[in-house]
């Protein structure tokens, strides 16, 4: 029996907190994500969960309170945004390497600077290699069930890997919308109880961690998280088939919306996928073969669901939510270039820069990103020619 | 140390095996190496106590020597040494070597 609830994005990841019920949460607060941490407060103040909750003085202390509590044993979360994961950056590296799977909500906000506490993909995806697993959510439900899921994902024994899950500033994390929750029962049925491989609490099995590792077996450790990234694709799946039995809400490494006979297709993550699915009822509406490639899981990377699902296309507008300074184009833009290479693919593909430091990007704009895809079918467009959206001229 | 390929060993650089440390031998990482005078040592255990490689070889509660296997030649030992008995000396590897 599914519960109806009216709540935040902020709202919605604390709601999947508090019926994870993890046994350590370590927190610091940073604008978009505070709030969530402060619902997660309230719960633990008012008695409604068990978990130690474990204040600190920087976002680099939570994440190294985190990978203690996880070395310990424990299911461990907390959750950071922009300039607060930046400060994390060396204990997020070592999370992912010593195999901690750590599930981090991270609220997308531009990196400073000049300052600037809204929306765009700078913090994450400047993230991308850190080892963690990432899955970007389109809104508050997705929210919610990508922090369930995450949950199996980093705990399976195949992966045991950090996995954040990101949500747009503002614009997901403080508007409210309506979504499905579980049945407390069968959120803590699902997510069961974790049992770490090793701990440092363990007497009878004494186990060392986070040893020097040089040039003797680094290397190897190394192709060991490369094999967990891989596993993770698989696991993902599998982890969202078992979800929609459960909840009735189908995942996936992506999304394909009216992707399969689309002529121009725009790939997106994040809540601008909503948006875009609006602009694409209403051109299919007018008898206009347009879609929606969706990214959900951008580390894995989905190569495989990328090619099918851009089998159709003519046309492919790529759209970044952040830039890759010195770079032909953003990171989505280049992952899906690396992903078409060597297909055969005849295609021609643009790269839009949008939205950064929460600059709007609306209908109209993405309907213009589908008309100009309609021109340039069949030309070949260089790499570095980025366009921008919703940017004085 | 046998090189194991990445499929055989523990993920994130556990070391499932308690007290292995014993088979690193670093004491090759030494520049300076402290020469204990048996005659001087008043047998405090000073430098037993501060020794962070535990390197100070002991029988019966008296010191008997230094492990060179480990012994990482930082010097503690010969600085906690009481100044009276100067019991410890750091000498340059490569003279300690040559002096042999
Ligand atoms: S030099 Fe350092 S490592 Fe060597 S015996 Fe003295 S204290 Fe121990
Ligand atoms: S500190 Fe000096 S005197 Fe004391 S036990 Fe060590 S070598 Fe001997």
């Amino acid at each position: 029996m599914a519960r109806r609830l009216t709540l935040t994005g902020n709202d919605a990841a604390a709601e999947a907190m508090r019926q994870i019920d993890p046994d350590v949460v370590t927190c610091f607060p940073i604008t978009p994500q505070t709030e969530l941490m402060h619902k997660f407060a309230d719960f633990v103040a008012d008695g409604e969960v068990k978990a130690e909750m474990v204040l600190v003085e920087s976002e680099h202390s939570a994440m190294s309170a985190a990978v203690g509590a996880a070395s310990a044993g424990a299911r461990v979360m907390t959750a950071t945004s922009a300039n607060g994961l930046a400060l994390m950056w060396e204990i997020v590296y070592i999370a992912a390497s010593n195999r901690l799977p750590i599930v981090m909500p991270v609220v997308n906000r531009a990196l400073s600077g000049p300052i600037n506490i809204h929306c765009d993909h700078s913090d994450t995806m400047g993230c991308r290699d850190t080892g963690w697993i990432q899955l970007y959510s389109e809104n508050a439900q997705e929210v919610y069930d990508n922090i369930l899921q995450a949950i199996l994902i980093a705990e399976n024994p195949d992966v045991l890997l950090p996995v954040m899950v990101t949500f747009d500033g503002f614009i997901i994390s403080h508007t409210v919308e309506v979504l499905d929750a579980l049945e407390d029962k069968e959120a803590s049925d699902w997510v069961g109880e974790y049992k770490a491989m090793y701990t440092l609490l363990d007497t009878e099995k004494p186990a060392t961690f986070g040893p020097l590792d040089l040039q003797d077996y680094y290397f190897e450790h190394k192709r060991q998280q490369i094999e967990g990234m891989s596993n993770a694709t698989g696991v993902i799946k599998s982890v969202g088939k078992a979800y929609e039995k459960l909840s009735g809400r189908a995942y996936g490494m992506t999304e394909r919306y009216m992707t399969d006979d689309a002529d121009y297709v725009v790939v997106a993550l994040g809540s601008t996928c909503g948006t875009a699915k609006v602009v694409v009822d209403e051109m299919r509406a007018e008898g206009k073969r347009v879609g929606l490639l969706k990214i959900r899981s951008f580390r894995p990377f989905p190569h495989a669901e990328i090619v099918a699902g851009l089998a159709s296309a003519k046309a492919i507008g790529v759209l970044d939510r952040s830039v890759s300074f010195g770079a032909p184009g953003g990171p989505v833009h280049k992952e899906i270039l690396a992903a078409l290479s060597g297909t055969g693919h005849q295609t021609s593909i643009v790269n839009y820069l949008y939205g950064l430091g929460g600059r709007d990007i609306s209908l109209d704009h993405i309907r213009s990103v589908f008309e100009e895809l309609e021109t340039v079918a069949g030309k070949t467009i260089a790499p570095n020619e980025v366009r921008f959206i919703g940017l004085r001229g | 140390m046998s090189e194991r390929s990445w499929k055989e060993i523990p993920i994130g650089g556990i070391i499932e095996e308690a007290g292995n440390a014993d088979s690193y031998e670093t004491g090759s990482w030494r520049t300076y190496r402290p020469i204990w005078d048996a005659e001087k040592c008043i047998h405090c255990l000073a430098c037993w106590i501060a020794c962070p490689d535990s390197s100070i070889l002991l029988e019966d509660g008296k010191m008997v020597g230094i492990d060179y296997a480990h012994c990482k030649g930082c010097g503690i030992c010969a600085f906690e040494c009481p100044d009276k008995i100067s019991a410890l000396e750091m000498v340059l590897e490569t003279d300690a070597a040559a002096a042999k």
